[in-house]
């Protein structure tokens, strides 16, 4: 598949706000500003940022508790995403979501979820919900190779193929769920295999790759959008760092983790751009500065922003009556 | 008036409301061939279609997910879980992911969504099939909780749950869909959440009761009658919300209250409204509360053993005595 230049442009910068959202965040964990955990998204930003750069701006995705990148890919704002991080009012979800649950209906964003294969249920309704509608949105539902040992994936997929529903299964195999190898978890070696079972097709691709990643997404996207049913697009992108930032991962060899950061997705898809003569350094140069005053920005607004009143905790449950 | 059973109240709730909404859908095991499991929506699918009507696999988890993330795109589902005891196959659906999204998110969304689920204690189910589940629920925060003992409340109650816009659940009764029978009458209605029922007027003791024990009240009422004891039985109706001030309004009245549930006894809805009556009318209190609900124990198959277990007329009886002495 060909792309212009734009595309790639697109995709570099996508990625590349990921990495630097995810490594301004650890360090603000690590200076003691944001409360919680941090399960971050480096080493997989290709498959936000290839999924999401073929969706529609009227499409749905469900993210997880490693969803920064979901929410990046999809559109959300930097600023209001690392206040929520924060725990302040000014986060999209006047921090009563944090790191984990971050969402912006608006935006398409249905939620992060801190329970593994949490958000795939919620994702394959709301698809249902589409299809009765008879719109054309499709839903994107990101989920871990952990989450596909859960029972709620096996339900929520299996629905979803018996009904032809618009969504599509983005699994982000990175090998490992905290300690405990995909390896020893599934008896497969291609997890797309999965896919048959349920008679739905699956496709596993480098999830290093935004373009491999971008392409099998489209047509997942657009076999839904024809109506035509749910598809598997697993995408390997081995785990860069720890399962949680301060997981010292004394569990797992360390030439594996080498192996994992010597093939960093963004250095060599920068280094794709340049040698295809695609986008010059200064191109790329251009995009890192604008990346970097939005980081910037956002950590300045999340430092400088307010903590909500206490009482605020009592309120959101219920919509209010009248 | 003409008089329909619990069951039928509650199919007519259900026609009703998806005719006046289209986007009301209704999903379930078995719901659309056979009208479920006891044949309550019975008559629905050849109605409104497969598409509004659907019948799933067995899938409990997946039913309450999907509505879930039906609901948040617009639709007004009302899914449909067989036995309460089934809860157990979707509790993570209702405790981390319906409950819990609206108010992670900061209110950004809505979620109308309804739960209709039977409890069932007393047929020989034994453990697996004789669930009371609401005080499970009720600890849950963020979703209203509905049980309605009779035809009237079951229709009423649930075209307001369909029509709210927050989760609800709702817990109807095996044995009423058959075994009660009430007055309902042909024109609409509605009965607002939060609005407990005076089932019987009375003046020397309270009994709160809720489902089927109701009936046993109501019955327990007449025994006592006998003995010139003069009771009144107050039905919530909702347990959240929950209309505490009907309740004290009797207790200031009879100083005596027995509460009564088919849940087992440890940690249940009689222990919260309990509290609730002593943090509000400890002083017009004459005696201790007393509590009537079944053992705690996983409920056993033979009828001698369930009934042995089991909240009975004769236990609300054998409390009014003991209270009145
Ligand atoms: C239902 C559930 N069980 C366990 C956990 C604890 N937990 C959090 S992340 C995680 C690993 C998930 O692995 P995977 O789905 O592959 O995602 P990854 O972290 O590798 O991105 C576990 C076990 C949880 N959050 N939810």
């Amino acid at each position: 598949m060909t792309l212009d230049k734009n595309k790639h442009a697109d995709f570099y910068k996508s990625m590349l706000r990921i990495r630097r959202f995810e490594e301004t965040a650890i360090e603000a964990f690590s200076a003691g500003k944001i409360p919680g955990f941090i399960h971050s998204y480096i080493g997989e930003e290709a498959i936000a940022s290839g999924v999401c750069g073929a969706l529609e701006p009227g499409d749905l995705i469900t993210g997880t508790h490693r969803g920064h990148g979901h929410c990046l890919a999809k559109g959300m704002r930097m600023d209001r995403m690392m206040a929520e991080l924060y725990g302040k009012a000014t986060g999209y979800n006047k921090g009563k979501g944090g790191s984990m649950h971050i969402s912006d209906f608006s935006c398409g964003v249905l939620g992060c979820n801190g329970i593994v294969a949490g958000g795939i249920g919620l994702a394959t309704g709301a698809a249902w919900g589409n299809q009765l509608q008879g719109n054309s949105r499709v839903v994107a539902c990101f989920f871990g190779d952990g989450a596909m040992n859960r029972g709620s994936f096996h339900e929520a997929v299996n629905m979803a193929s018996i009904w032809s529903l618009p969504v599509v299964y983005v699994v982000e195999a990175n090998g490992w769920g905290i300690s405990f190898s995909t390896r020893n978890a599934i008896n497969l070696v291609d997890l797309s295999e999965r896919a048959k079972a349920y008679g739905i097709p699956g496709v596993s691709v480098d999830g290093y790759d935004v373009m491999a990643v971008y392409e099998a997404a489209k047509a997942a996207i657009e076999r839904a959008r024809r109506g035509e049913g749910p598809s598997m697009v697993v995408c390997n992108a081995p785990r860069m760092r720890g399962h949680e930032e301060g997981d010292p991962q004394t569990y797992r060899p360390k030439d594996d983790i080498d192996k994992a950061k010597k093939n960093d997705p963004i250095k060599r898809y920068s280094e794709f751009l340049v040698a295809q003569s695609i986008l010059s350094k200064d191109e790329l140069k251009a995009i890192k500065q604008q990346v970097e005053e939005e980081v910037a920005q956002a950590i300045k607004f999340a430092d400088e922003s307010p903590y909500p009143n206490p009482e605020e905790a009592l309120q959101d449950l219920f919509v209010e009556e009248k | 008036m003409r008089e329909i059973t619990y069951a039928q109240a509650i199919n007519e709730a259900l026609r009703e409301e998806m005719k006046r909404d289209q986007r009301v859908i209704t999903l379930g095991e078995d719901i659309g061939g056979i009208g479920g499991n006891f044949g309550v929506t019975k008559g629905l699918q050849e109605e409104f279609g497969s598409q509004r009507v659907r019948d799933t696999p067995i899938s409990e988890d997946a039913i309450v997910g999907l509505s879930l993330g039906a609901a948040l795109v617009g639709m007004r589902p009302v899914a449909e879980i067989m036995f309460s005891t089934f809860l157990g196959c979707c509790m993570e659906e209702i405790v981390n992911q319906v409950t819990a999204i609206r108010y992670m998110s900061g209110g950004q969304c809505t979620i109308p969504m309804v739960i209709r689920t039977a409890n069932s204690l007393g047929r020989s189910g034994a453990a697996q099939h004789s669930g009371r589940a609401e005080a499970l629920i009720m600890h849950i925060p963020g979703i209203k909780v509905v049980i309605p003992a009779t035809p009237y409340d079951a229709k009423g109650l649930l075209k307001t749950a369909i029509r709210d816009p927050n989760p609800v659940i709702f817990f109807e009764h095996a044995m009423a869909y058959y075994g009660v029978k009430g007055e309902v009458p042909e024109e609409e209605y509605t009965i607002p959440f939060g609005v407990a029922d005076v089932k019987r007027q009375g003046k020397d003791l309270t009994i709160v009761a809720y489902s089927l024990m109701v009936r046993k009240a109501l019955e327990a009422a007449e025994i006592l009658a006998k003995d010139g004891i003069n009771v009144e039985v107050i039905d919530p109706r909702t347990l959240v919300p929950l209309d505490m001030d009907t309740i004290i309004k009797s207790v200031k009245k009879t100083h005596r209250v027995i509460v009564a549930s088919e849940e087992c006894e440890t940690a249940g809805v009689c222990a919260e409204i309990s509290y609730r009556i002593v943090e509000a009318a400890f002083d017009e209190l004459d005696a201790p509360i007393q509590r009537v609900a079944t053992a705690d124990v996983p409920v056993p198959f033979s009828p001698p053993l369930e009934k042995y277990m089991m909240a009975k007329t004769e236990d609300i009886v054998k409390a009014a005595k003991k209270l009145m002495a």
